[in-house]
């Protein structure tokens, strides 16, 4: 007896070991003591313009005699921050934290620490860098398409005011790689030239969110561009050069236009289409025209960049319902007699001093981002509260929220800068891949789209879905279904994981019945089944 | 040891061998037709069908199908003689140059778009980018117009990897043509890797998740069509018509007169495609953006079209679906008369070819001609791309002035052009 327990003590301890640690990741501890952060609504400014959003929502609701939907629960409203703002589902890890913050604002406060967490400044660098380079390899090198990425990055991790950002993006000079903002033009350089067109159409879709690159060859059918504006703001770039020693703009050089008409050539001379008061006496060309954009009186820019936020918090424009209908970049022309909420959060962020941060948490807060998409109106009521934001709308997740959602619910940690750089590799490559045969939609990633026959495939029976569930010791569901006390609490986990809730009690009975059928062997192998049934559920795959 | 791993693991492969061991037994008569439908009909009695040769980046009618050797504007390209008398092509094109009397040649295309994302939205919609409305493709529209009976396919397939693929636009994302990056090697996720009994127990599952979801959702969930998309890729994965992607069965030779690139194979799938009652298909060349060192890029390109256009024409033909099948071929835009420094040619709308056939329309019409001074900014006889497609619906009995209502509202005619009358064979 004596031997025997020296024989397997030791595997027994080991054992013990090796299950505490495995359960402890998947179930990890939470103390009261670890929650972070301060309630930003503290903040009187903030919570003043959370306030003025939500009283304009409400006295519209009131005008159009809609019903508003009820307060959707936090843990639904935390996931939508975290898709918004690190572009993935939180993870188990997360979750747990949050259910163990029992403080009255601890919505906002989480809002607070996803901003400053590396990963919301790495997650909406790549949205920015898409409205101002959009997403073609070529001729953009992808090398300085992510310098100019990470440089974003490195500004919104500071928390730099946005108007500065664009100004140094339009107006910067040198080297591509000493000076990462210049490739904003750099994108734009064709066979060693720089196409001021192609420069100018991009600065008024991104900064000023109107587009007038169809006035590049004719004036703007629907909108007041003319064709002679839009050549005066190309001529703005008309100097900018590239050479050895990096982007530049001589003096002397001209800007000279090609007539459609009689086919000669004529010079064009810098000029803004209107408050031309806002224009510098000193400085480049191209640093006039940027302090011009960004000028606090210049509500293009303000309203844009609200409405490009708007959009990555909700998956959907504010334009894109009423009284616009148009999409991100293409708002109309700011109308003081018909002031709407985008004007509102546009005036607040020039207060603010551009700070996207508090943008950011001033929509996150507002009522319409934290409204259910459950409505109990009849069709054509939820018509048309989904277009006055009177209920929250159901949006189709874009790839990389849908991969890097995969991903986080196969892991139980959150995966993060501090994760291992396997796992961060492995999420790149696997990004990569999945974005493609899923249909990225590029610069247009906000144009709001119904599912597709390839994207069903891909997430029945796509590799990555297969491999980031299959029960292996690197997954979630081995570790969750091994460590588990019962079934109940495996189905619970799961949900968790994937869908950021509990099971209803229908679905507990459901997969506890379906489970009941195979005896109690093969956990693993259930769980599998379980996550291929939440990963292809469209509570998973859409915004909600 | 490694089949039946496979075979443990994705039992789905399980049907997959056995049709390919019966194939390659020479029993493939056994196995059902791919649909009795599609397959059976022939001829003009046929639906009608589009191929689309898609030459992305904008391809040189001065290297292709517009040639003017010994001219300042002409380089180095030289033209060959045609099976329509008086008709020369570019001399890369010699299949093609035998063939061509069965179609016909626009060389007046002529567009006001000179950026390729614009040109392609216009050319791929017959509208110009428009802020308030995203257009469908000439694909997606005649899907919806024409839908198809007893496919399990998508109705719109895209075969190559173009940058901007043909698209629903405002018809809802299920009219975005299905894509397929690399044709004739496979297609991807359509086996479940779970065996039957699993499978559905899954979906029993899926099912009811799909239903909580719907609750209170009302229209916003119906317009998701997230269970409609699952449901027909459901039915897609388990059709024998499947075996149109696959051009293994095809005998070495017919593989080999399409030449052994994407592009080749991508033609015989569309082939295939069509003859299992595919309403359209698009098929991409890219590579056509030469800025630089033209003549050399443009060859290249046109090296992998010619055989694979000329074997799409011949088996069309000979298996009968010409009649019931249009096949055109065009690009965003042309290439500029002038050659620029680099030995390049820039973007030009201004007087662009294309050429278009079967599907009962006339043959060996050549419309418009170009300036071999390349001096003169219109072509003779201009053709709006508009135009274009107004007779290619014609011809597939959509009446292209039929309003359809945008999400917004706004009725919009499917295409703002009028029918090409001397393609017409009423005319």
């Amino acid at each position: 007896m004596r031997n025997a327990i020296k024989t397997y003590a030791p595997a027994v301890v080991v054992c013990c070991i090796l299950f505490w640690i495995v359960w402890s990741t998947a179930f990890p501890p939470v103390a009261q003591d670890e929650l972070l952060g301060e309630s930003p609504l503290q903040d009187s400014t903030l919570s003043a313009a959370v306030q003025k959003v939500d009283a304009w929502f409400a006295a519209d609701w009131e005008a159009r005699q809609l019903p508003a939907a009820e307060k959707a629960d936090d843990l639904t409203i935390l996931r939508r921050m975290s898709l918004a703002l690190h572009g993935t589902i939180p993870s188990i890890e997360e979750l747990r934290q949050f259910e163990a913050d029992t403080r009255p604002d601890r919505l906002a406060i989480w809002c607070g620490m996803m901003l400053e967490d590396p990963r919301f400044a790495n997650y909406v660098s790549e949205r920015l860098t898409r409205a101002f380079v959009g997403t073609q390899g070529e001729p953009f090198l992808v090398f300085r398409r992510d310098r100019f990425r990470n440089w974003i990055a490195e500004q919104l991790q500071a928390n730099r005011p946005y108007d500065e950002v664009v100004r140094e993006i339009i107006s910067s000079t040198g080297l591509w790689t000493g000076e990462p903002a210049t490739n904003f033009v750099t994108h734009a350089v064709q066979d060693g030239n720089v196409d001021a067109n192609k420069l100018a159409g991009k600065t008024v879709r991104a900064v000023l969110g109107q587009r007038i690159d169809c006035a590049q060859c004719h004036d703007h059918p629907f909108a007041e561009w003319k064709q002679n504006q839009f050549e005066g703001l190309a001529a703005y770039f008309g100097k900018c050069r590239l050479t050895a020693f990096g982007i530049d703009d001589p003096a002397g050089r001209k800007y000279e236009v090609e007539d459609r008409q009689t086919l000669e050539k004529r010079v064009v001379e810098p000029n803004v289409p209107f408050d031309a008061q806002w224009l510098p006496d000193t400085g480049s060309q191209r640093s006039q025209l940027a302090v011009w954009c960004t000028h606090p009186e210049n509500l293009r820019f303000a309203r844009a960049t609200a409405n490009r936020v708007w959009a990555i918090m909700f998956g959907k424009a504010y334009s894109e319902a009423e009284p616009y209908y148009t999409r991100v970049d293409d708002l109309p022309d700011p109308d003081p007699d018909a002031q709407t909420a985008l004007d509102l959060l546009a005036e607040q962020f020039i207060a603010s001093g551009f700070n996207l941060r508090q943008l950011f948490q001033t929509i996150a807060a507002s009522r319409p981002f934290q409204m259910a998409s459950v409505s109990t109106a009849e069709d054509d009521i939820l018509k048309k509260q989904v277009e006055a934001w009177a209920v929250f709308p159901l949006v189709r997740l874009r790839p990389e929220q849908i991969v890097g959602s995969m991903l986080q619910a196969s892991s139980i940690k959150t995966i993060d800068q501090r994760s291992h750089l396997l796992t961060r590799t492995l999420k790149l490559i696997n990004e990569n891949d999945f974005m493609k045969e899923y249909g990225d939609l590029g610069a247009d990633e906000f144009e709001s789209r119904a599912s597709t026959i390839p994207q069903a495939l891909l997430r029945m029976n796509g590799k990555l879905a297969d491999e980031t569930i299959k029960p292996n010791p690197f997954n979630a569901t081995p570790r969750i279904a091994m460590t588990a006390r019962n079934r109940e609490m495996v189905i619970d986990t799961a949900y968790l994981a994937c869908l950021s809730r509990y099971p209803t009690d229908d679905e507990h009975h459901f997969f506890l019945n379906q489970w009941a059928e195979g005896g109690k062997k093969g956990t693993p192998q259930k769980t599998h089944d379980l996550y291929w049934v939440l990963f292809n559920s469209p509570e998973f795959s859409w915004n909600h | 040891m490694n089949f039946l791993h496979q075979q443990l693991q994705y039992p789905g492969f399980r049907r997959r061998d056995w049709l390919k061991w019966h194939t390659v037994a020479g029993l493939s008569f056994l196995l059902p037709s791919l649909s009795a439908r599609a397959a059976e009909q022939r001829g003009s009695e046929r639906a009608r069908s589009l191929i689309c040769l898609w030459m992305n980046g904008g391809p040189s009618q001065l290297e292709m199908w517009d040639p003017h050797p010994g001219t300042e504007i002409g380089g180095p390209t030289t033209a060959i003689k045609t099976s329509i008398p008086e008709i020369e092509i570019g001399s890369g094109l010699p299949l093609m140059a035998e063939r061509i009397h069965r179609l016909n040649l626009i060389r007046s295309l002529v567009s006001k778009e000179g950026d390729h994302e614009r040109g392609t939205y216009f050319v791929k919609t017959g509208y110009r980018p428009d802020p308030t409305v995203v257009h469908p493709s000439l694909g997606s529209v005649i899907t919806y117009q024409k839908p198809t009976e007893g496919l399990d396919l998508p109705p719109f397939v895209s075969l190559g990897d173009g940058q901007w693929p043909a698209r629903g636009g405002y018809l809802g994302a299920q009219y975005d043509a299905f894509r397929v990056f690399d044709p004739g090697r496979g297609i991807h996720n359509m086996q479940s890797r779970v065996g039957e009994k699993r499978q559905e127990q899954r979906l029993e599952g899926l099912d009811l998740l799909t239903k909580t979801f719907r609750q209170g959702r009302g229209i916003q969930a119906e317009k998701s069509l997230h269970k409609q998309t699952i449901d027909n890729a459901l039915k897609m994965m388990s059709s024998d018509q499947l075996k149109a992607f696959e051009i293994e069965a095809e005998p070495e030779s017919t593989r080999d007169r399409y030449g052994d690139t994407q592009f080749g194979r991508g033609c015989l799938v569309a082939r295939r495609l069509i003859e299992t009652g595919v309403r359209a298909v698009e098929v991409t060349l890219s590579g056509f953006d030469t800025h630089a060192n033209n003549f050399e890029g443009q060859a290249e390109r046109i090296k992998d079209l010619d055989p694979a256009f000329a074997a799409l024409m011949d088996d069309l033909i000979e298996r009968d679906l010409f009649e019931s099948t249009i096949v055109l071929c065009i690009g965003e835009f042309g290439r500029t008369p002038r050659i620029n420094p680099l030995d390049g040619r820039d973007h030009w709308p201004n007087g662009f070819s294309c050429v278009l056939g079967g599907g009962g329309l006339v043959e060996s019409t050549v419309i418009g001609e170009t300036d071999p001074t390349g001096k003169a900014t219109e072509p003779v006889n201009p053709v709006k791309v508009q135009d274009l497609y107004a007779t290619i619906l014609t011809q597939l009995q959509i009446d292209p002035a039929h309003e359809m209502m945008t999400p917004i509202g706004r009725p919009l005619a499917i295409c703002d052009g009028a029918p090409l009358e001397l393609l017409l064979k009423s005319s």
